[in-house]
């Protein structure tokens, strides 16, 4: 029983809970127990909030025996992103800077899990501030991938990735500032979505680069990722980018998507995003998938977006720039944490101490970088023309949508990498968002799809699907469709 | 583009408030040279002619109603202080020393 609970989909949770053939709390209960159970071995759990999880799993359970109407995913348990201020549970960003810190209110992501009576288990491990591609930058200690516990689980929201490959959840929250929900997803075999920016709103993220931050539904199905895409977005008037307009119809795409007919979709396959540094397990499984694509009626042509190639030496120059500037917020005088105030020492000098003893290395070198980038006389060669690859992005985007319904790529060049394989060499590391990060720069929505395993390690491969803006359905019925042919592809074993 | 030195790792690590160890200084002149070497390429393409790009949804100022809401209260805000003393933050002194 326990064993089919922590398989199922969070749609057939959702629907025995809301039938009455099992309660919430026997779910939550099962999920509780397989984290107690590997989270020793995969460390996908900052903090696991037993208590307040069963009791909005006993509020669902009596709302069920009372008749009342409850939303699809009421019930379903689901790991949320240590990102994610929830009031009276901690919330660290994976920073010593925040070590212990409460937050006196909700995200608006948390307050409409809660309003739709999902379960959320705790909170889940990630790269400090969300800055990495590995969750070995978490100060407190790397998550394991569950296929192999040597390997990364990609970053920075490894830990939600993680805890849906290790049957922990069968729903996460992820944000994406340059790929930390899909360069996950893809490593973990999981389904992990990038709305159009603005479509979920922002409130209560703890913020790295704001223009660029997104958060989005991690999930093992293309259709659990779209009921809880449904969930947790649409517009908030706290967070001033959200977008007013009506939510994408995700539900209802992915739907259509299990019918398994794509004839005249055109789908453009992004030439940049190949050749060299590009495994030949990953090449291969993405030549695999078009091959699947065309099967399922596509139209498939190859599409250049010559941009592309700047895309992530743009990005590390706009994510630290508004980083630098997002992160001046930990002075140590409202919250988090204050080191060596001894009563002799100015408020400049306990900040500066502060800062050096809370943040870890990656979190300081991108500071320095952002602060570099935006200093007099390196303005315009650095920030200025990295807005202007934005601008050239955005406009190849434009040009390819013109031709294409949606465009496909690997979602990472490479599988799950050894832990430590890349700790010291930032630029190695910062490769592992080559394919990602341009649909951040343009606001646009993107996804990674499982794709299967790789012939030569055996571990995960990602599809990533794009799409234009506020067109967030379209790469669901794609990938809805693409996942009914793929067929299963097995799990890990814990 | 110029390589970065120690002094301006130590400079850029005093506008950002990180009292960085000496150790520190030596790391990260090396890695950020490597790194804005590397992003440096962004200058191959921005021609002159091109617009800059600031954010993805072209964004104008949004106004509403000036009403109440709900908000923190002041215990709330004041919940997760290092310090606190009559309703307010506590901070270590701003001034110099004759203040």
């Amino acid at each position: 029983m326990t064993n089919d609970l922590i398989h199922a989909t969070a749609a057939e949770l959702a629907a025995k809970i809301h039938s009455g053939e099992v309660s919430s709390v026997e779910v939550t209960q099962a999920h509780l127990d397989r984290i107690a159970e590997t989270d020793g071995k995969v460390h996908a759990f900052l903090h696991v909030d037993t208590e307040g999880a069963l009791a909005q799993a006993r509020r669902v359970d009596e709302a069920v025996k009372a008749g009342e109407q409850v939303s699809p995913l009421a019930g379903v348990p689901l790991a949320l992103k240590d990102v994610m201020t929830t009031e009276g549970v901690p919330t660290t960003v994976g920073s010593k800077i925040l070590e212990g810190w409460i937050p006196p209110y909700d995200a608006t992501v948390t307050r409409k899990l809660k309003e739709a009576g999902v379960v959320i288990l705790g909170k889940t491990n990630m790269d400090e501030f969300a800055m990495g591609s590995s969750t070995e930058n978490s100060a407190y200690g790397p998550t394991h991938n569950p296929w192999d516990l040597e390997r990364i689980p990609g970053g920075s929201g490894g830990g939600s990735s993680a805890a849906l490959a290790a049957l922990q959840a069968p729903l996460a929250i992820g944000t994406d500032t340059g790929g930390s929900i899909r360069q996950p997803g893809a490593v973990t075999g999981t389904v992990g979505v990038k709305p159009t920016y603005g479509g979920v709103s922002r409130y209560g993220l703890v913020a790295f680069s704001s223009s660029l931050d997104q958060a989005g539904p991690c999930a093992r199905t293309v259709l659990d990722a779209a009921l809880l895409h449904e969930v947790i977005a649409g517009y908030d008037h706290m967070d001033s980018t959200s977008i007013n307009a009506p939510v994408p119809p995700v539900v209802a795409a992915a739907r259509e998507g299990l019918s398994g007919d794509l004839s005249g979709l055109r789908i453009g396959v992004v030439t940049q995003f190949s050749g060299e540094g590009y495994q030949q397990g990953v090449a291969r499984s993405f030549e695999a998938a078009v091959s699947q694509l065309k099967e399922l009626g596509a139209e498939i042509a190859d599409v250049s977006c010559p941009s592309f190639d700047y895309a992530l030496p743009a990005y590390y120059l706009i994510a630290p720039s508004e980083c630098s500037s997002n992160l001046a917020r930990f002075d140590a005088m409202r919250y988090g944490l204050r080191v060596g105030d001894d009563g002799t020492r100015s408020t400049e000098e306990v900040m500066s101490l502060t800062r050096e003893a809370g943040f870890g290395p990656e979190v300081k070198r991108r500071i320095m970088i952002g602060t570099y980038a935006l200093s007099s006389g390196y303005y315009d060669a650095y920030y200025g023309s990295a807005q202007k690859v934005r601008t050239l992005i955005t406009q190849d985007f434009a040009k390819a949508f013109e031709n294409f319904d949606v465009l496909i790529s690997p979602t990472t060049p490479t599988t799950a990498f050894k832990i430590g394989e890349r700790a010291n060499d930032p630029m190695a590391m910062y490769k592992a968002d080559l394919c990602t990060i341009p649909a951040n720069l343009a606001g646009t929505p993107a996804m990674s799809v499982p794709s299967g395993l790789s012939d030569e390690d055996g571990m995960p491969v990602g599809l990533q699907i794009m799409a234009p803006a506020l067109q967030d359905h379209r790469m669901y019925r794609v990938a809805a469709a693409y996942e009914a042919a793929r067929g299963a592809f097995g799990g890990p074993s814990l | 583009m110029p390589s970065i030195s120690r002094d301006e790792v130590a400079h850029l690590a005093k506008l950002a408030r990180l009292a960085v160890t000496e150790d520190e200084l030596d790391l990260f002149a090396g890695q950020l040279d490597v790194i804005l070497q590397s992003v440096a390429s962004v200058g191959d393409i921005a021609t002159a002619d091109i617009p800059p790009t600031s954010h993805a949804v072209p964004l104008t100022n949004v106004f509403r109603e000036d009403v109440v809401r709900p908000s923190l209260g002041q215990q709330q805000a004041l919940s997760g202080a290092p310090e606190a003393e009559d309703g307010r933050f506590r901070v270590p002194r701003i001034l110099g020393e004759e203040a």
